[in-house]
């Protein structure tokens, strides 16, 4: 325990030191997450300065092992630098799918040649991936999924589409599902892997969303060439390793819906709704919706940091952030709502300097998708229902 | 912290449910109900909680008691509310205990304390005057008069008030209602002359009281805390309430909640378990994250309490503003799930529904807590 203080108190002291100004203040667009790959720039010196600092200190990813970059700390101290970034507000250094979903994966299912060729390029912020899941016809039912790869020597060569991949525009390489056994059933016959975006046959477009924004492409392999060594885990037994990252997408995705620092969302309201003589919003129902919503927001932060510590003790049950992904996406809509609400007119201006081009409203149709990517919020709740409740037929 | 119980933790838990859910199950409080027993709780029971030690968990070492923390009564409280077994321990060992061990002086921790956690002293706290829990409101008067003080007013929902030995009554010593400045909090013999206490048999089949005082005589050594300044410790003591009476509810919804499942896989219909239809099971999945969520919110609450009681207010109104719309929610799914069976005497779920109802308005329900976050976050 005593330790655990120490180690607080030079992490409070060496954050403090380390962390400029400009990074501790909220993020306001797409352009203040720092996405690492090999096209990476940084909107801001202080954007630079704090990637190095905390990279060199192996903070990116503060818990994994060191040999791959990461801190190595164990599970407490990770969470005393998580609460201390938290408690100064502190910006993520690096924003990765690399991070949050296939480094997981690789840590459990990946060889050891596979770990150190990919993890350290994915803490020091060199590899951009994308995620290349869902089909024109698998979305929900992802596991009936038809992009092939057909062996040819060493290699395999792969046919098919990909949709809805996150900046697949913007990435270096891809963590991709394939069907190497079409004769299977449709679960078994899927293989889980990696390739190089600039191999030849790979192309991507920009899909264009109802926030006027492209955040996702279509992404078309036309007989791409991929050594069968870049297969993660068994042929054939992808989906297992697909089930294990979603799970860490999941968990990335609920966290949306938290949000530790920055001014209470009352406050917020206040600025455009205005507050009566003892400070009291000037809109009865809608501060009575803040309050509810801040009072759903705390507990959903605790109980990410129980589903945490609930891990680290093994207690956990993996299908357990399934529920967190449905309950943190809700919360983050109703989250935008509430601030479509409180802003009023002011939220409807899409392109004018003063709304920041919109930065408001087309956060809040970026919401919606939340409920639909990673798994519905239907597919969630079947989840829970099957492998938690154990419920008959689901 | 971390938010998970410690093995320590565990082992209470344990013998706690292992002794409630053993002399204590749903057909406990029903029995004593169908006898209309006018104490509404065994006190054969409440001797073996003093000698397994949990009547003075929150007592401290010297005054024989263990010495625990808010976490420790909180499970407690959620195994009482697996079963709805009533007990002092609300009362008593949480919210008396908590009033004299924090704000008493050392001849009131000696006279009491040691009593709490022996089993032998039955304590209530009495603060709620109105229909609504509003403890800045309080009217009840205390004048000044010779040495001591004379209290006049009334009081109702005095949790176990008609077995107390002791009060701890909260008046109003200057200012005027919805003054924290001014109140104070007193202990009272229920057999001082001028007190009338009135049994109010509850919705829940557990027991309350409305009191009158009537120029209640009481010496200057019967104040607990300080004059005018008894809010304070009120709050404090309220709170570890609230934060008891959050855990009661987890313990009762997530009880609820495993018999309504159990229910959703036997019961058949059109040929099939009625869990298998998809209508009944992505209902079952939200309340089971909600309980969840909530479980998670209450032991913040209480990590919270332990680790400072003045900056836990936030935390705790979270909890119990969740706990309340929580339970709620797990008893009407619970008595709609059940069907018809649910709206029978015969079936246990109803005790479940009414029992949410009366912890719902304890201490302030949902709406009282939701309001309070709002002002402690300035909006």
């Amino acid at each position: 325990m005593a330790d655990l203080e120490k180690f607080r108190a030079e992490t409070r002291a060496w954050l403090e030191q380390n962390c400029p100004a400009e990074m501790r203040k909220p993020m306001t667009s797409d352009g203040d997450t720092f996405w690492g790959g090999r096209n990476a720039k940084f909107s801001s010196e202080a954007q630079r300065v704090w990637f190095e600092r905390m990279r060199d200190k192996g903070w990116t990813v503060p818990h994994w092992p060191k040999e791959y970059g990461g801190g190595g700390l164990d599970g407490e101290e990770a969470k005393i630098v998580r609460q201390e970034m938290a408690a100064i507000g502190a910006r993520a250094p690096l924003t990765s799918f690399g991070i949050s979903m296939l480094g997981p994966a690789l840590l459990k299912y990946g060889t050891e040649e596979q770990k150190k060729e990919h993890l350290p390029k994915i803490t020091a912020g060199l590899i951009r991936w994308c995620q290349g899941y869902s089909e024109p016809n698998a979305g929900s039912d992802l596991a009936s999924l038809q992009t092939r790869a057909v062996a040819d020597g060493d290699d395999y060569i792969i046919n098919g589409q990909k949709i809805w991949t996150s900046y697949a525009n913007y990435a270096d390489w891809i963590f991709c599902l394939v069907r190497t056994d079409p004769a299977a059933k449709k679960h078994d016959g899927i293989s889980f892997i990696l390739f190089d975006m600039t191999s030849k046959g790979v192309s991507t477009k920009p899909i264009l969303l109802i926030s006027g924004y492209s955040p996702f492409c279509e992404t078309f392999f036309d007989n791409v060439r991929v050594p069968k060594s870049h297969v993660v885990g068994t042929v054939n037994r992808g989906w297992d390793v697909a089930k294990y990252l979603l799970q860490h997408e999941r968990a990335m995705i609920s966290g949306m819906g938290e949000r530790g620092v920055g001014r209470p969302l009352g406050q917020i309201a206040a600025d455009s709704v205005g507050a009566d003589a003892q400070g009291k919003l000037d809109d009865a129902q809608l501060r009575s919706q803040i309050a509810s919503f801040e009072v759903d927001e705390a507990a959903l932060a605790a109980a990410a940091e129980r589903a945490v510590d609930l891990a680290k003790a093994g207690q956990s049950h993996p299908a357990f952030s399934s529920a967190m992904k449905y309950y943190g996406t809700e919360l983050n809509k109703r989250r935008y709502e509430i601030l479509m609400s409180a802003g009023g007119i002011d939220a409807l201006e899409w392109e004018s300097d003063r709304s920041r081009g919109g930065a408001r409203p087309r956060a809040w149709l970026r919401t919606k998708a939340n409920s639909i990517e990673g798994g519905t919020s239907e597919v969630m709740l079947g989840i829970v229902a099957k492998r938690i409740l154990d419920l008959p037929g689901a | 912290m971390a938010l998970v119980l410690t093995e320590e933790q565990s082992m209470l838990r344990d013998s706690a449910r292992g002794l409630i859910s053993d002399k204590a199950p749903v057909a406990h409080l029903r029995a004593l109900r169908d006898a209309k027993d006018s104490t509404g709780f065994s006190r054969e029971l409440w001797k073996t909680f003093a000698e397994m030690g949990f009547s003075g968990l929150l007592v401290p070492d010297q005054f024989g008691g263990s010495g625990l923390g808010c976490v420790e009564a909180g499970i407690v409280m959620e195994e009482i509310g697996r079963t709805l077994m009533p007990s002092p321990f609300l009362a008593t060992s949480v919210l008396a205990a908590s009033a004299l061990s924090r704000g008493g002086s050392e001849a009131q921790k000696a006279q009491h304390l040691p009593g709490i956690a022996g089993g032998s002293l039955l304590a209530a706290l009495a603060i709620d005057e109105g229909a609504k829990h509003r403890p800045l409101q309080t009217k009840l008067r205390a004048m000044r008069s010779g040495n001591g003080f004379k209290l006049s007013g009334d009081k109702a929902f005095v949790v176990d008030g008609h077995t107390a030995d002791l009060l701890i009554v909260a008046a109003r010593t200057a200012g005027s209602a919805g003054d924290s400045n001014g109140l104070t909090l007193f202990l009272v013999d229920p057999k001082a002359k001028g007190l009338a206490v009135e049994r109010t048999a509850m919705v829940d089949s557990h027991n309350a009281a409305r009191i009158v005082f009537d120029n209640v005589e009481v010496n200057a050594d019967s104040v607990l805390g300080e004059v005018d300044q008894g809010f304070g410790l009120l709050e404090g003591v309220l709170n570890i309430g609230r934060g008891a009476v959050a855990s009661e509810m987890v313990g009762l919804s997530d009880e609820v909640f495993g018999r309504t499942v159990a229910y959703l896989k036997e019961r058949k219909q059109f040929g099939k378990a009625i869990g298998e239809f998809q209508a009944l099971q992505h209902r079952a999945a939200q309340l089971y994250i909600d309980i969840e969520i909530t479980r998670a919110a209450v032991l913040k609450a209480l990590q919270a309490l332990d680790a400072d009681l003045g900056k836990a207010g936030n935390a705790v109104a979270v909890a119990k503003a969740r706990a309340g719309t929580t339970a709620t929610l797990a008893v009407q799914e619970g008595v709609q799930m059940h069907g018809g069976m649910g709206m029978t005497d015969q079936f246990d779920i109803g005790f479940f529904m009414k029992r949410a109802r009366v912890c719902q308005e304890l201490f302030g329900d949902s709406n009282f807590h939701t309001d309070q976050l709002a002002r402690g976050k300035g909006y």
